[in-house]
C-alpha cells in the first residue's frame, strides 16, 4: 500500500504520522510544524523577549539537543543570542561520553560552550562521591534528589558566568506529566502548587527559566531529531534505575498506550490543580548562607551539602526533620519510611 | 545502618532467606524496626503461634487481623475501630442533619455493602448514639451496559431483592435503561439550599432531640419508642419501595447496548457509565425527596480515582470527585462516608462479621490490565503499595489538601453538560490552546468533516465548521455538544463516534443551552451583516 500524501504540502509522500493527531506528514513539513509550534509557545507565553541572552542547559541528550537546534533556527526571528551551558556531575562512564557529544554539537553549530563541574562548585563533591555516601543506609539511595537540586544550582552559576538573562531547559510534555504523577504519589503538595506553569519568572534574583518544549511530546522530539539527523547521546544515567521517577515513567508509557493524549491531559490537570493555601509553599526569601532563592532558612542545595559534609546525607531529605537549622541540634533520626 | 535485616534469625526461619539482606519489600517488626518483608511475616507468624502478640488496643485480646504496619487488633477492638471511623467521618463533617432523607447507593460490592450495614447497625442503637437520618437504598442494574444476558440480570436482581428486603429501608431497583426516559432537567443545577451558619447544625440537632424528648413524654412510658424519623420508614414492599414491574422494554435495552457497543475504548465506556449512573441516581433522589446520596467509595478506591481523574484531565475537579462532599448538583449532595476505610479493612470486616454482599460483573470485569486507564492506575497503585506501603495513604492525604476553588476566582461560569462542573477550558489555558493549535496549524485546507470529527478540542474552530457550506447538520450538533463539555468529558467524547446514540435528554439539553446562548447575542447581531469567522489561530 503506497504511503499517503503529506497532509500539509500535498507534494511529497508522507514519512510519518504525528503521534497526537495521527496526521500523515513528510519530514520537512513535520519539522516545520514542530518549529512553528515551539515558536508559538515562546511567543504566546512571552518567554524570551528580544535581546535576551539565553543559556541553554545542554546535557547531550535528545531533548537539549533538539532544543538547542530549534532555538538556533528561531534565534534570528526571536532576536536572542544563545550560549550552551553543560553541567558535569562527575558520573563516571556516563557524563564524560555525554559531554563529548555536547562538545561536538557546540563545534558544529558554532555556539560558545561553558562546562561547569560539581567538583568545582560544591567543594569536591561529585555525584559518584554522593552516591557512595548515601549508599548503605538500607533504603534507596536518593542520589537523584541531590543531582536534581545541585544541577539547577550549577546551571544557574553557569548562566551567570556567561552573562545570560534567561535559562532554558529541554523538558518535554512527558517530563511534565511524569513530574505531576510523581509529586502526587509522593504527596509533595508544595511542588504541586508551584508547578504547572510554563516556567518561573525568576523571583528574588534568580534568573527566569522556561521550557519551550513543554508542550511537545517526547515521541515528536525523537522524530524531529531523527529527521534533522541530529547527533545526540542516548544512554540513560547509571543511577536512573533507582529513581522514583522510573515508576512514573513506566506508568506514563502504559497510559499513553491506553489513551494517546495522556501526557497532555496530565499537563492540563496540573495547571488546574487547586491546593489549599496551607499546603502552598511560603513566599520565597533568600538563603542565609549563599543568598539564593529559598523558601526556608537554608536553600535546598546548601542544606543537602550540609548533610553531606556532616556525614549524614539524609539530613535534608524528606519532610521537616530537625536538620535544617545551622546548629544542627537534636539529631533527629529519620523515622522509618 | 547495615544493609542486613536485623531480625534475620536462622532459628526462626523455616527456610533460609538469601543471606539476610534487606529485600526490596520492607517490613516492620513489633518494635517498629525496619526488617525485611520475609522476616516480618515470619515474626508475625511466630508471635501469633506462640500467643505472644496481643491486641495493640486492649492489650489482652487475641489478635485476628493486622492493619497498617504491625497493628494487630482483636475482634472487638477491630469492630469498635471500624465503626468509630464511620461515625467520626459523619460527625466531623456535620453535613447530615437529623431527620434528613439519605439515599444509599448500593452496588452489591464489599464497600457499599459495608456502608449499608453500618447504617443499619447505626440506626438500631440506643437513642443517644443512634444515627439520626432516614435512609433508603438504591441499586442500579447495569447489566445491559456490561453485556449480560437477561436471565443473568434477572437472577442478580432477585438476589439483590432478597437482601434488600431484610434491611427494612425503602429500596429502589432501577435499570440503567431508564436514562432514556429522563428529562433534561436532570442536568440542571438546582438552586442550592443555603448552607447556613456554623450554628445551624447544632441548632438542628438540639431541636430534634427536644422533639424526641417531647414525643417520649407524650407517649407516657413504654420502651424508647420509634421517633418521627423511623415512623416514616415504611415496611418493605410498600409503595415506597420501587420494584421494577418487569425487565425494561427491549427497545431501551437495545439502545443502551448499541450505545455502549459504539464507544471505542474501555476508558470512555467506564467514564460514561459512571456519568449515566450518577444522573439516574440523582433523578431518583430528586423524585423521592432525598437530599443526600451516600456512596461507598473506600480510601483505596478514592486514591485510584484521584490518580485516574488526574490522568484524564480532570485536575480542576479533583476536590469534587474525591472529597467527602460533592455539591455540584445543587440540591442533592453526594457524600462519601467510607473514605477513611481501606479496602483491606472493609474486606476483613465483611468476612469477620458476615456482611452480605452480591458479586455482579462490572463493565471492566476480566478486562486485561492495559485496556483502560482505570485498570492501569489500579494495578499500578496496588503494586506500588506493595513496595511503598504508604502510597495509598499519601495520595489520600494529598487529596485532603485540595480545595474546591475555581482557578483565578472565576466563580460562576457555564457548567459542563455531562459532569456538571464549571468548565475548565478557556483560551488562556496553555495546554488546551496548544491542543487547538496543533490541529489548527496542520490544516492548511478548510477542514473536511472527517478531520473535523477528529479534532474536537477546538473551541473557536467549532464556529468555523458551523458556517462552512455543505452538509454540516451532524457536525453542527456534534460541535455544539463538544463545546459545552469540560476538558475531560471532551476527551471521552472523542471515543464516541456517533452522538446520536446518546440518550435524548442529553441531546435536548445541549440544544436548549446553545439556543439560549445564541439568543443572548441575537439582539446585537446586525441583520445580514458581515459574518466573522473565528479561526483557531488567534
Amino acid at each position: 500500500m503506497p504511503a499517503p500524501q503529506c497532509a500539509s504540502c500535498h507534494a511529497a509522500r508522507a514519512a510519518l504520522r504525528r503521534p497526537r493527531s495521527g496526521q500523515a506528514l513528510c519530514g520537512a513539513c513535520f519539522c516545520a510544524a514542530f518549529e512553528a509550534e515551539v515558536l508559538h509557545t515562546v511567543l504566546a507565553g512571552r518567554l524570551l523577549p528580544p535581546g535576551a541572552v539565553v543559556a541553554v542547559g545542554a546535557s547531550g541528550g535528545k531533548d537539549s539537543t533538539v532544543l538547542a537546534h530549534v532555538l538556533r533556527e528561531l534565534a534570528p526571528r526571536l532576536g536572542v543570542s544563545l550560549r550552551l551551558v553543560a553541567v558535569d556531575e562527575g558520573i563516571g562512564g556516563y557524563r564524560d561520553a555525554a559531554l563529548a557529544a555536547v562538545r561536538r554539537q557546540a563545534a558544529r553549530w558554532d555556539l560558545p560552550l561553558t562546562v561547569v563541574a560539581y567538583a568545582d562548585l560544591f567543594g569536591g563533591w561529585t555525584m559518584d562521591a554522593v552516591a557512595r555516601s548515601t549508599a548503605g543506609s538500607g533504603r534507596s539511595r536518593a542520589c537523584c534528589t541531590f543531582c536534581g537540586v545541585l544541577r539547577r544550582r550549577a546551571l544557574e552559576e553557569g548562566a551567570r558566568l556567561v552573562g545570560a538573562t534567561h535559562i532554558v531547559t529541554g523538558h518535554n510534555a512527558d517530563d511534565m506529566a511524569e513530574t505531576v504523577l510523581m509529586n502526587f504519589l509522593r504527596g509533595d503538595a508544595g511542588r504541586l502548587a508551584r508547578g504547572g506553569g510554563l516556567g518561573s519568572r525568576g523571583e528574588g534574583g534568580a534568573l527566569p527559566r522556561c521550557r519551550p518544549l513543554q508542550l511537545a511530546s517526547q515521541k515528536e522530539v525523537v522524530l524531529y531529531a531523527h529527521f534533522r539527523r541530529l547527533d545526540y547521546f542516548s544512554e540513560e544515567c547509571v543511577y536512573a534505575p533507582e529513581a522514583f521517577r522510573g515508576h512514573a515513567r513506566h506508568l506514563l508509557k502504559l497510559l499513553e498506550a491506553a489513551r494517546p493524549s495522556a501526557a497532555l491531559d496530565l499537563v492540563h490537570s496540573a495547571e488546574r490543580l487547586a491546593l489549599a493555601p496551607a499546603a502552598r509553599p511560603p513566599p520565597p526569601g533568600a538563603c542565609s548562607r549563599c543568598g539564593a532563592l529559598a523558601s526556608r532558612a537554608l536553600c535546598q542545595a546548601c542544606a543537602l551539602l550540609d548533610g553531606l559534609q556532616r556525614g549524614r546525607p539524609r539530613l535534608a531529605i524528606g519532610k521537616g526533620r530537625g536538620g535544617r537549622d545551622e546548629e544542627g541540634s537534636s539529631g533527629a533520626t529519620p523515622a522509618s519510611q | 545502618m547495615s544493609k542486613y535485616c536485623p531480625a534475620w534469625d536462622p532459628h526462626l526461619a523455616s527456610q533460609r532467606s538469601l543471606q539476610g539482606h534487606l529485600t526490596r519489600t520492607p517490613g516492620w517488626d513489633a518494635g517498629r524496626r525496619r526488617v525485611c518483608g520475609r522476616c516480618e511475616l515470619l515474626l508475625l507468624r511466630h508471635s501469633l503461634r506462640s500467643r505472644e502478640l496481643k491486641c495493640v488496643k486492649c492489650k489482652e485480646g487475641v489478635p485476628v487481623v493486622v492493619i497498617r504496619a504491625g497493628d494487630a487488633f482483636c475482634r472487638d477492638c477491630f469492630r469498635a475501630f471500624y465503626v468509630h471511623k464511620f461515625r467520626a467521618v459523619l460527625g466531623k463533617n456535620r453535613l447530615i442533619f437529623p431527620g434528613e432523607k439519605v439515599l444509599l447507593a448500593w452496588s452489591g460490592g464489599p464497600s457499599s455493602s459495608s456502608m449499608v450495614w453500618q447504617v443499619l447497625e447505626g440506626l438500631s442503637r440506643d437513642s443517644a448514639k443512634r444515627l439520626r437520618f432516614v435512609p433508603g437504598v438504591i441499586y442500579v442494574d447495569e447489566g445491559a451496559a456490561c453485556g449480560q444476558s437477561p436471565e443473568d440480570r434477572a437472577k442478580t436482581v432477585a438476589e439483590m431483592k432478597l437482601i434488600l428486603q431484610t434491611l427494612g429501608f425503602p429500596w429502589h431497583i432501577v435499570a440503567l435503561e431508564e436514562v432514556f426516559g429522563l428529562s433534561p432537567s436532570v442536568l440542571r443545577c438546582s438552586a442550592q439550599e443555603p448552607v447556613g451558619a456554623v450554628g445551624t447544625y447544632k441548632v438542628a440537632v438540639d431541636s430534634f432531640l427536644q422533639q424526641q424528648h417531647t414525643l417520649g413524654t407524650e407517649r407516657a412510658g413504654g420502651s424508647p419508642s420509634p421517633t418521627q424519623g423511623e415512623e416514616r420508614l415504611s415496611p418493605p414492599g410498600t409503595q415506597e419501595s420501587q420494584d421494577p414491574a418487569g425487565p425494561p422494554p427491549a427497545a431501551q435495552t437495545e439502545a443502551l447496548s448499541r450505545l455502549f457497543g459504539s464507544v471505542k475504548t474501555l476508558t470512555a465506556k467506564e467514564e460514561f457509565l459512571h456519568t449515566l449512573r450518577t444522573h439516574l441516581i440523582l433523578h431518583v433522589a430528586r423524585t423521592h425527596g432525598y437530599s443526600k446520596v451516600m456512596t461507598g467509595d473506600s480510601c483505596t478506591r478514592l486514591a485510584i480515582k484521584l490518580m485516574t481523574s488526574l490522568a484524564l484531565g480532570r485536575g480542576a475537579f479533583l476536590a469534587w470527585d474525591t472529597g467527602f462532599s460533592d455539591e455540584r448538583h445543587g440540591d442533592v449532595v453526594v457524600v462519601r462516608p467510607m473514605r477513611d476505610h481501606t479496602l483491606k479493612e472493609v474486606a476483613f470486616y465483611n468476612r469477620l462479621f458476615a456482611v452480605p454482599s452480591v458479586f455482579t460483573p462490572a463493565i471492566d470485569t476480566k478486562a486485561p490490565e492495559k485496556a483502560s486507564v482505570h485498570r492501569l492506575m489500579e494495578g499500578f497503585l496496588l503494586r506500588l503499595q506493595a513496595q511503598f506501603p504508604s502510597t495509598v495513604s499519601t495520595v489520600y492525604r494529598t487529596s485532603e489538601k485540595l480545595v474546591k476553588a475555581p482557578r483565578d476566582g472565576c466563580a460562576a461560569g457555564p457548567r459542563c453538560l455531562l459532569c456538571m462542573c464549571t468548565l475548565d477550558v478557556d483560551a488562556a489555558d496553555s495546554a488546551t490552546a496548544f491542543g487547538a493549535q496543533t490541529s489548527g496549524f496542520s490544516q492548511t485546507q478548510p477542514p473536511t468533516p472527517r478531520a473535523g470529527a477528529g479534532a474536537p478540542t477546538e473551541v473557536g474552530g467549532a464556529q468555523d465548521r458551523c458556517q462552512g457550506a455543505g452538509p454540516c447538520g451532524r457536525e453542527d450538533s456534534r460541535a455544539r455538544i463538544i463545546e459545552q463539555l469540560c476538558y475531560g468529558c471532551r476527551a471521552n467524547m472523542k471515543d464516541v463516534p456517533s452522538l446520536d446514540l446518546l440518550p435524548p435528554y442529553i441531546l435536548a439539553e445541549a440544544q436548549l443551552r446553545s439556543q439560549r446562548a445564541s439568543q443572548e447575542i441575537q439582539e446585537y447581531l446586525v441583520e445580514n451583516g458581515a459574518e466573522e469567522t473565528h479561526t483557531a489561530e488567534s
